[in-house]
């Protein structure tokens, strides 16, 4: 099969997930969610076979056709969406399953509506992945926005109201306000939306169509207009979606939705500016000189710190875990804001890193919650006892999560250390250390709690989640660890993005 | 001076104009309203009429013997040359003769009869209307109704 | 036969009203209204298809152009008359049940009668050449949608009616006196003529007197910011099936005329060049916007706020039309097309509501997403046409129109134009969780859902709202041609 179909065909699949799971409906559970994990399974096939042809140095492309004069829908895939594409179909099986597991246990209703849009979340985030424009990625960005609307508020209650309110309202109107303007924007003085590598903004800049100031400005419309990228202080909207059942903070706030963001920002900033332009532009000289990123890397970091510390002070574990994200996304915002070819491979690399290590986390969240019916952190002293396999596993996610050896997330953090050393921002290196601890801080003591003796001599009457809960958490926690001996391919994998722009 | 008072009939029509649309704003009785509406189109009625009478022009009715008087008269007001040409453009049909005489723009005139039934059927539909509403709310004065859905 | 379309489009509706009154009996004149609706949407199309071969000009009872009465069908008139005839067919496929209810039997026939005449006049206002005769169909228009309002269920409506009648009169007599001015200036009714001899008195004052007050008659009918005073007790009161069809095509017809008086008759350089309508017009309609939607966002009653989003929506058109370049040309008149339907598509649902609920408030409304789940997921889809998501016919103009704003370095309008944009969020949000999270109030609860010849016909529109949004060709595509030959005319009248 060529690698051309093989675009659509994987941008179909979810599509063809929506339609069985509308078909078959609330009637036969069963069958219903064995056709998702059907075409799940299919899907990573399709994305791995693909990724065959794109890591080989392919770059295949798929024209939908224009949408407006001038403006198409148009799909070409590049090591970077290929392996945030990977990511998001391979984890989708595993979720699948474990919302199996978890729905069932907890007798939730509209079954087929979450599942529905579950695959519609998938679609979109596929059509960001592959988009070859950024008028392609706007409008997979925004669907993805409104399809995750109904799981956020899943529970229908007061609660998921308020928290869908904040989710719709924060992201909606960033992304309305200010992503649409930069898009806009872009296309005017550059007259093309297309991917380019090496960028598109560095010929009007010294067509003098817009100015390097202009250009810092433009920088910001995306970065905060990327609401899900959950740059402070428009990253409000991640905590208030925790209200949505465990799967779905699983794999939309650890995967796919908070990915979409942050791919996008890495997307942008290589090749619509290209990193030449963001590490070379310079608002001010002297022996100083103030670059066009600079803010924003000071941001991203202050973000790290300041949500790291939120974190801590956090006893809900779906919270805490939420403003570890919020932490842990500043970090690939600042390797696009560095914008050096390793902070650039870095943040890439950390998408991945991350996405494993931070679905591990809350699937084991959610596990806790089927198996003890606890959501406090304070409460599961001793559970590890009760529940030895969740709780293991939740440690290999949190080395990742860290960044300590053999966890995936060691390689990612260096890349992007290095980026910090290479452009003489040592503020922002000591910021990722000072984050590295506050992280062992807030996260290594959730396992060693648990494996400590219960207080008081209550015997422990719970027992590990069920099975279609457990094994994906154990999968994916391997799977972070795995990943650690992967670094290197990754990196090769990810080096076209880096060095095309040279 | 005398060209102020030489287009007296423009005076009137803007005159009318405003008594009506005086009356449509600040009466509260409908039909007093309906009335002022009534007098606001009727000015506009005589604005047209005004424009299409050419001074010494006769009705525009084709005779078939020679014309009578055939000097130029005035068109009416200061800007009104086109006026003429529209009236003798208006009639490509007539014969030499007939060209000759001056007529007055019959068009602006037919235009009214339209306009007038326009009026009409409006003024029609809105005493309708009103003979709706007294019988909902038993009264016509808009302040009172205004005031009895606020109540409700 | 072919060359008669042009005429047929008035013919058909014109004829058939009065007889329907003459028939008399309800269910034969339903269907024959059906058919009739039909029939000119198919005449319509026709219309538009033929208009690859250059425009169509019918001249009335044989007279030559200047003298007599001419027929122009061009891009820009065919595009507006397939929507307006084709969302008049498909609000009255929708109608029976909605009428049935709301509105007596022994009305029906010239309930229905009323509809064809307030069909007439709106294309005729679009289809004629000649000044004069947009007056009368104005007035057509005007007096039956006047008729068609009165015949809301509760007694507001002939007071809304009789409002409108009122305010609705003053602003076509001012386009009466406008047309006549032009007419003391010029010596002709013909557009084209007037076009041609426009110059030869251009800046006069008489010449900016009939502009203004053309321009202010228009802007009542159209229902522009500080002149729609009318229009939210119009809407709210009128029968369903009433609003549907004004609200998705009346205000639109009449931005039309407008655009047909800046770009055809006015130059757009006497517009706005010499006098500067464009900023006058880029104020109201950004004021009218922001004004309009904070309105909306406060209103109890669905039918009230979409009336004020209306109000608000015409904004956009006009920020498209003042831009006067072919971008922000086609982004006015693809808006006057995507907001028919959307708008059209909303107010359907809101009939559906109106059937099974019968009560318009939204208290009453609260959980009606759990027993007419079709219906509350078509305002849903609606209602992100309206604030202009992707894929949705309403980002479709939005984009057209920021683009076109920001090549012309309107930095201001872009960004104020997408802020308002996310007031719309405000308002149809706040719908959607009373539909969906609201505990139930009693009459959402014994709810049924909407019949399916009321749902069908909705979902017909509001699917058609998310095809335009992927698929533009017929939307934006046509718009821009017609944008293109309008600017292209006006051009050739200025080498004139």
């Amino acid at each position: 099969m060529t690698p051309e179909n093989l675009i659509w065909i994987a941008i179909l699949l979810p599509l063809v997930a929506i339609a069985l799971v509308f078909l078959v409906g609330e009637k036969s559970p069963n069958i219903r969610e064995s056709c998702t994990i059907g075409v799940a399974v299919t899907l990573f096939w399709v994305t791995t076979s693909l990724a065959g042809f794109v890591f080989s140095g392919e770059r295949p492309s798929f024209k939908m056709g224009e949408i407006l004069p001038g403006f198409e829908i148009a799909f070409t895939v590049e090591p970077l969406g290929m392996l945030f594409a990977l990511v998001a179909s391979g984890l989708w099986i595993l979720t699948t399953v474990y919302a199996i597991g978890y729905m069932r246990s907890h007798h939730e209703k509209n079954q087929t509506r979450f599942y529905a849009c579950f695959a519609s979340a998938i679609f979109a985030a596929l059509a960001a992945a592959f988009a070859a424009n950024l008028f392609t990625l706007f409008v997979a960005y925004e669907l993805m926005t409104i399809s995750t609307y109904p799981l956020v508020t899943h529970h229908g209650d007061e609660k998921a109201k308020k928290g869908g309110r904040i989710y719709l309202g924060i992201l909606l109107s960033t992304s309305v306000a200010f992503f649409m303007l930069a898009i806009a924007w872009t296309w005017t003085v550059a007259g093309t939306l297309d991917f380019t590598p090496g960028g598109i903004l560095a010929q009007p800049n010294i067509d003098g169509k817009i100015s390097d100031f202009q250009l810092s400005v433009l920088l910001g419309l995306f970065a905060f207009g990327i609401g899900k990228a959950a740059i402070m202080p428009f990253h409000r909207w991640l905590p208030a979606a925790m209200v949505a059942p465990t799967p779905v903070s699983a794999l939309l706030h650890a995967v796919a939705v908070v990915k979409v963001g942050v791919f996008s920002i890495l997307k942008v900033s290589v090749y619509i500016f290209g990193i030449d332009l963001i590490s070379e532009t310079r608002l001010s000289e002297g022996a100083n000189p103030i670059m066009m990123s600079d803010w924003l890397c000071y941001l991203a970091g202050a973000t790290i710190l300041l949500a790291s510390l939120v974190a801590m002070t956090k006893d809900n574990l779906k919270a805490r875990l939420a403003y570890s994200t919020v932490s842990q996304l500043a970090y690939i915002t600042l390797g696009a804001a560095l914008a050096t070819s390793d902070s650039v491979i870095g943040g890439g690399m950390h998408i991945a890193m991350h996405a494993v290590g931070k679905i591990t986390l809350f699937f084991c969240a959610g596990a806790i919650y089927v198996g003890a019916h606890k959501t406090n952190i304070s409460d599961m002293r001793g559970l590890g006892r009760a529940m030895p396999l969740t709780m293991g596993a939740f440690l290999l996610a949190t080395l990742s999560i860290i960044g300590l050896p053999p966890g995936g997330g060691a390689w990612s953090k260096w890349f992007l250390a290095l980026g910090t050393v290479q452009t003489g921002h040592f503020w922002l290196l000591a910021a990722l250390m000072v984050s590295s601890l506050l992280n062992i801080a807030y996260l290594i003591p959730i396992p060693i709690r648990a494996f400590m003796t219960p207080v008081g001599e209550t015997p422990m009457k719970f027992k590990e989640a069920p099975m279609m809960c457990v094994v994906p958490l154990c999968i994916t926690a391997v799977g972070s660890v795995v990943l650690f001996f992967f670094g290197n391919e990754i990196y090769d994998v990810l080096l076209p993005i880096a060095t095309s722009a040279r | 001076m005398t060209e102020f008072l030489g287009l007296y009939n423009y005076w009137i029509v803007i005159f009318l104009m405003m008594t009506g649309f005086y009356i449509v704003i600040a009466r509260e009785n409908l039909i007093k309203t309906i009335i002022g509406l009534n007098i606001f189109q009727t000015s506009v009625f005589l604005l047209y009429i005004t424009m299409g009478k050419v001074t010494h022009g006769t009705a525009p009715i084709l005779k078939s013997s020679h014309g009578g008087e055939s000097h130029g008269g005035k068109s009416h007001g200061a800007e009104h040359g086109q006026d003429l040409h529209a009236a003798t453009e208006g009639h490509i049909d007539l014969s030499v003769d007939a060209v000759t005489e001056i007529y007055s723009n019959p068009i602006p005139s037919v235009l009214m009869l339209t306009a007038i039934v326009v009026g009409i059927a409006t003024t029609a539909l809105a005493l309708a209307l009103v003979v709706r509403i007294r019988e909902e709310y038993g009264t016509i004065e808009e302040d009172e109704i205004l005031e009895m859905d606020r109540n409700s | 036969m072919i060359e008669q379309l042009p005429i047929l489009v008035i013919v058909i509706p014109l004829m058939a009203a009065p007889l329907f009154v003459l028939i008399g009996n309800r269910k034969l004149v339903l269907l024959l209204t059906q058919l009739v609706c039909w029939t000119v949407f198919g005449v319509a199309v026709s219309l538009l298809s033929r208009m690859q071969y250059g425009p169509i000009s019918y001249e009335l009872g044989g007279w030559p152009s200047p003298y007599g009465i001419v027929y122009n069908v061009d891009y820009l008139s065919a595009f507006v008359m397939v929507f307006v005839s084709g969302l008049g067919a498909i609000v009255i496929t929708y109608a029976p049940r909605s009428v049935d209810k709301e509105i007596h039997h022994s009305k029906h026939s010239l309930f229905y009668a009323s509809y064809l005449l307030c069909m007439t006049g709106l294309l005729g206002m679009c289809i004629t050449g000649d000044l004069f005769n947009v007056f009368v169909f104005l007035e057509i228009s005007s007096l039956s949608s006047y008729a068609l309002i009165s015949l809301g269920k509760t007694r507001r409506a002939p007071l809304a009616a009789l409002h409108y009648l009122i305010i609705g009169t003053v602003g076509a007599t001012f386009f009466l006196i406008g047309i006549g001015l032009l007419y003391q200036m010029t010596g002709t009714l013909n557009m084209a003529d007037i076009a041609n001899r426009i110059q030869a008195v251009e800046g006069s004052r008489t010449m900016l007197v009939a502009f203004a007050f053309m321009t202010v008659g228009l802007f009542i009918k159209m229902a522009v910011f500080p002149l729609h005073t009318w229009l939210p007790n119009a809407y709210t009161y009128a029968p369903s099936v009433v609003t549907c069809f004004i609200a998705a095509t009346a205000t639109k017809v009449s931005v039309y005329a407008f655009i047909r008086l800046i770009y055809v008759i006015f130059t757009p350089q006497f517009a706005f060049e010499q006098l500067p309508l464009d900023q006058a017009l880029m104020a109201f309609s950004l004021v009218g916007i922001f004004v309009a939607s904070a309105a909306a966002i406060y209103q109890t009653n669905i039918k009230r706020l979409l009336a004020y989003s209306s109000v608000a929506q015409i904004g956009y058109m006009l920020l498209g039309i003042s831009m006067s370049n072919v971008g922000g040309l086609t982004a006015g008149i693809t808006h006057m097309f995507n907001h028919a339907l959307i708008k059209g598509g909303l107010f359907m649902v809101v009939g559906c509501f109106a059937l099974r609920i019968g009560s318009l408030k939204l208290e009453d409304l609260r959980g009606a997403g759990k027993t007419m789940p079709l219906t509350s997921f078509a305002w849903v889809v609606g209602g992100l046409g309206l604030i202009g998501v992707p894929m949705t016919a309403g980002f479709v103009s939005k984009w057209l129109l920021l683009t076109s704003a920001l090549s012309l370095e309107l930095w201001p309008v872009a960004v104020l134009m997408l802020l308002s944009s996310l007031l719309a969020v405000v308002y149809i949000w706040r719908v959607v969780e009373i539909l969906y999270f609201s505990p139930a109030s009693h009459l959402a609860q014994t709810a049924k859902e909407a019949p399916m010849a009321m749902l069908i016909p909705t979902y017909v529109v509001i699917g058609s709202t998310i095809v335009f949004g992927c698929w533009t060709v017929y939307s934006a595509g046509i718009a821009q041609a017609a944008a293109k030959s309008l600017l292209g005319i006006s051009q050739m009248g200025g080498v004139q």
